[in-house]
């Protein structure tokens, strides 16, 4: 077909463009790197549901046996194969609320100070970027550091809590060992700071400025329109970074196997020793022998997965709002 | 400076504004601004874009220097107290003049408690039921209480755009300031929701001194009585042309620049 | 005629607004402290100690040269996983119909997947990996199940960070490509991934830098070895077990080579993550 000026491309017929849609190589290369893609992307959701169903199976005797009495039983024996979760359940989230009562004050104060313009704007990027270096100390670093630095700061400290009020609250009641349920929710708290604040900055840094202007311009201090507006403005998303802190707290299993004193315990007193369920996973998991001991330890396993899971999710569904607000305003 | 056609000794001074320049860093943004702002009159800043007249706005409740590091040089004097004196608490200076700003910025709560706000963070504890008739009158005063009566307690972000604005007119009055500034506050706005806002202001005059920043030149031939024209040079600093009546300014400009201006878009 | 303006604030606003500021700046410091101490702990304590011979021997004879081999091995299986699987599932994610529901059920499972603890993630991969390969090919602990564990939990940060990095790539670039005729996978991967190739370094260097200080997921996967590995099928050491499983014992040299090992297990986490969240910031 020749064209009337001479040029190399043929001028577009029917035909011709027709004939473009038959596969070429290039039509071929590019479904296989879409079908590749699709596979890829499977296999997160694959490796996810299998995750669920193998410890769902593996779960299934000790479930059958001990049904949802387990949750509320308070006897963890293993000569006696007797196991109850409660003493585990009691100390992964009483670590899990405690490292939250440290970790919030902080990490808010931490987001505050590194959005407001109270500090110059170098210093503040400084302490952000600080602080996030605490998210790459690995969790087992964190362990050696909690048991041999942190506890013996946190034990004078503890004693004389006992001494003073040791008779008068049951939250100090029993004598400190050093290990025990508060050193293991500090030490939790320290390690989920970077999530909470780093979270909780972006989230006020997405607040508009015409609304602190807003603010000053009728008078208010600084604080007073942090408190009033800034922060009711942020407080929903704030609230998904503290699930997604909780939810690592929660799973964290290192740090806490190592100062959380291992001992099956329920007490009221936070110096007490407690366990966790990932601790008492890391500590006796490879040693379990019987079967039903395995089922009562892969129970936990499916107890804890959930937990993070619900807490996850609300984290998701919080952080989908403030997304979808800010695009709504 | 030109001369103001109506003897400008009949007329209390609210705000008084000499030799004002700003520097941005180094650079000189605006240059020696002289100005007096009349008490219960409507003053219009116009110019155009780029010319300072935001940036000269914002600086009579000292509300720039919250927008980053701008240098003020000059004196302001609100009824003949310096506004830039060291020991100025800006908290007080703010509750005085008040700002109504280009895009409306209500606070994500209920209209009531935007149009409390100021009131609560003051200093003197109010009684619920003077705040609730200092937010009805408020409200009444921006012209928006029949709007809003019946859903007092729903978000003030569920409003129009026009709406909004009136809703920061009116958080802005229940402070009961003694000036209010506007920064081109029907930027963000259809027309009828700005001839609301012209009417609104029309009638404040009666209790208020307003100036008012706006890129509409005929919004300020409506709405104001006195007009200050600001206009860049070659060296991108800011400077006031020529200040005067509104009528005057409009019809027999005295400067060229002005004249310029004010034919080339207006009529 | 105006009330005066130099009036100074109510007692009460004035010690609120500054203890404020004062409480604020406090709690930061007490924030930033751990960082500090943790620090200055691992250095004072693992510095004094380190020898070279640490980086030639296996535990048992006091070093931790086979600890550091075993890492090294289950990060690079890990990785030759998890990279191109992840950037896969984020190119998935970013660039073929990302509103659709499949595509956002997809990205909210993968979401939900770096939140699995990962204790989960070692007992699961036990499960799956270990007892599998126990019954099929007649080993169980290895280097090649710790490799997979450390995968899974690389996997969706990988994968997210791509998506992440993608979705930051102007949308000209695409419009662009396609309309010079170029197909998706011509636009891929000879516009978009070239342009995101900085971030997505960082991104990656990031999960990999996280896979190296993981411990949970190795404890019932590679398990650990007093001496050198045989093969990748046999259990293997890592500097984290080495870390959790000496840290309080008795013989000072064990005790010795725990601080160590974690100066170097910290020193290769900080020198990946210092770079690589200072250009991940920046780029922000």
């Amino acid at each position: 077909m020749s064209s009337p000026h001479n040029l190399s491309v043929p001028t577009p017929t029917e035909e011709n463009l027709a004939r473009r849609t038959r596969p070429t190589k290039t039509d071929l290369a590019d479904r296989l790197f879409r079908y590749l893609m699709y596979a890829a992307s499977g296999i997160s959701v694959a490796i996810l549901l299998l995750m669920g169903w193998i410890i769902t199976g593996q779960a299934l005797p000790a479930i059958k046996q001990f049904g949802l009495g387990f949750l509320v039983s308070r006897e963890w024996n293993v000569p006696d194969l007797q196991f109850g979760a409660l003493p585990l359940i009691y100390g992964t989230l009483g670590s899990g609320l405690i490292s939250l009562i440290f970790a919030i004050p902080i990490g808010v104060a931490v987001a505050i100070v590194t959005s407001e313009d109270l500090l110059p704007h170098w210093l503040r990027s400084s302490i952000a970027f600080t602080i996030e270096l605490l998210a790459a100390i690995p969790s087992v670093v964190f362990g050696l550091w909690g048991f041999y630095t942190l506890i013996p700061i946190l034990l004078p400290l503890q004693q004389f809590l006992y001494t003073k009020f040791g008779t008068t609250i049951p939250l100090f009641s029993t004598e400190p060992s050093g290990s025990g349920l508060l050193t293991a929710g500090m030490l939790l708290g320290i390690m989920i700071l970077p999530t909470l604040a780093a979270v909780s900055r972006e989230v006020l840094l997405v607040v508009p400025g015409y609304l602190r202007t807003g603010s000053m311009a009728l008078g208010a201090t600084r604080w007073e329109t942090i408190f009033r507006v800034v922060l009711p403005k942020a407080f929903s998303g704030i609230i998904g970074g503290v699930m997604l802190a909780l939810g690592r707290a929660l799973g964290e299993t290192m740090a806490v196997t190592m100062v959380i004193g291992n001992a099956e315990n329920i007490s009221p007193s936070v110096f007490s020793p407690a366990y966790s369920i990932p601790a008492i996973l890391a500590n006796t998991f490879a040693e379990a022998q019987e079967d039903i001991h395995v089922g009562a330890l892969t129970y936990l396993v499916l107890i804890l997965f959930l937990l993070t899971l619900t807490v996850n999710i609300g984290a998701i569904g919080l952080v989908r709002l403030v997304e979808r607000g800010e695009k709504s305003s | 400076m030109r001369e103001i056609h109506k003897p400008a000794q009949e007329l209390e001074t609210a705000i008084q504004v000499n030799n004002l320049s700003f520097f941005y860093g180094a650079s000189r943004a605006l240059e020696s601004i002289n100005m007096t702002i009349f008490k219960n009159h409507v003053t219009a800043i116009i110019g155009p874009s780029g010319c300072g007249k935001s940036t000269f706005i914002k600086a009579l409740n000292r509300i720039g220097e919250l927008e980053g590091k701008i240098k003020t040089e000059g004196q302001v004097e609100l009824y003949g107290q310096d506004i830039y004196h060291p020991q100025v608490n800006l908290n007080q200076l703010r509750r005085q003049v008040g700002m109504v700003f280009q895009k409306p910025n209500p606070f994500p709560m209920s209209i009531y408690e935007n149009v409390a706000y100021g009131v609560k963070i003051g200093e003197e504890k109010v009684q619920r039921s003077e705040l609730d008739n200092i937010v009805e009158s408020a409200l009444q005063g921006a012209a928006i209480w029949n709007e809003v009566k019946d859903k007092l307690h729903k978000s003030a972000l569920g409003l129009s755009g026009g709406q909004q604005q009136r809703i920061c007119i009116a958080r802005a009055l229940a402070v009961k300031p003694k000036v209010l500034l506007m920064d081109e506050p029907c930027s963000a706005l259809d027309p009828i929701a700005t001839i609301k806002i012209e009417d609104l202001i029309h009638s404040l005059r009666n209790d208020l001194t307003i100036a008012i920043v706006t890129h509409n030149m005929q919004q300020a031939a409506r709405v104001s009585d006195y007009t200050a024209f600001f206009s860049t040079d070659e060296s991108r600093i800011g400077r006031m042309v020529e200040f005067g009546e509104t009528k005057q300014i409009f019809s027999f400009p005295v400067d060229k620049r002005t004249n310029d201006y004010v034919s080339g878009r207006f009529g | 005629m105006a009330t005066k303006l130099t009036t100074p604030l109510s007692p009460l606003r004035n010690v609120f607004d500054r203890g404020m500021t004062v409480l604020a700046f406090g709690l930061t410091i007490v924030g930033i402290l751990p960082l500090i101490s943790v620090l200055w702990n691992i250095i004072s304590k693992g510095l004094p100690g380190l020898t070279a011979v640490m980086f030639t021997k296996p535990i048992i004879d006091d070093g931790f040269a086979n600890a550091v081999v075993g890492t090294l091995t289950m990060i690079t299986i890990a990785s030759l996983l998890s990279i191109p699987i992840g950037i896969a599932t984020g190119i998935y994610l970013a660039e073929y119909q990302p509103t659709t529901r499949i595509n956002r059920t997809i990205k909210f499972l993968t979401t939900i997947l770096t939140g699995v603890p990962s204790i989960v993630v070692g007992i699961f991969t036990y499960n799956a990996v270990v007892l599998v390969s126990k019954r099929l090919f007649d080993f169980s602990y290895s280097a090649v199940a710790g490799g997979i564990a450390l995968a899974i939990l690389m996997l969706p940060i990988i994968a997210l960070t791509t998506e992440e990095v993608l979705k930051l790539v102007p949308n000209n670039f695409r419009l662009a490509s396609s309309g010079l005729g170029g197909s998706k996978f011509q636009t891929i991967t000879r516009i978009i991934l070239p342009a995101a190739v900085p971030a997505l370094t960082t991104g990656v260097l990031l999960a990999v830098a996280r896979g190296i200080g993981e411990t949970a997921p190795l404890l019932f996967t590679a398990l650990f070895a007093q001496d050198w590995a045989d093969n990748l099928t046999s259990p293997t050491a890592s500097l984290p077990i080495l870390i959790f499983n000496l840290y309080n014992d008795p013989d000072p040299v064990k005790n010795q080579l725990v601080w160590t090992a974690s100066l170097f297990l910290l020193g290769v986490v900080l020198v990946i993550n210092l770079p690589a969240r200072f250009l991940a910031n920046r780029n922000r």
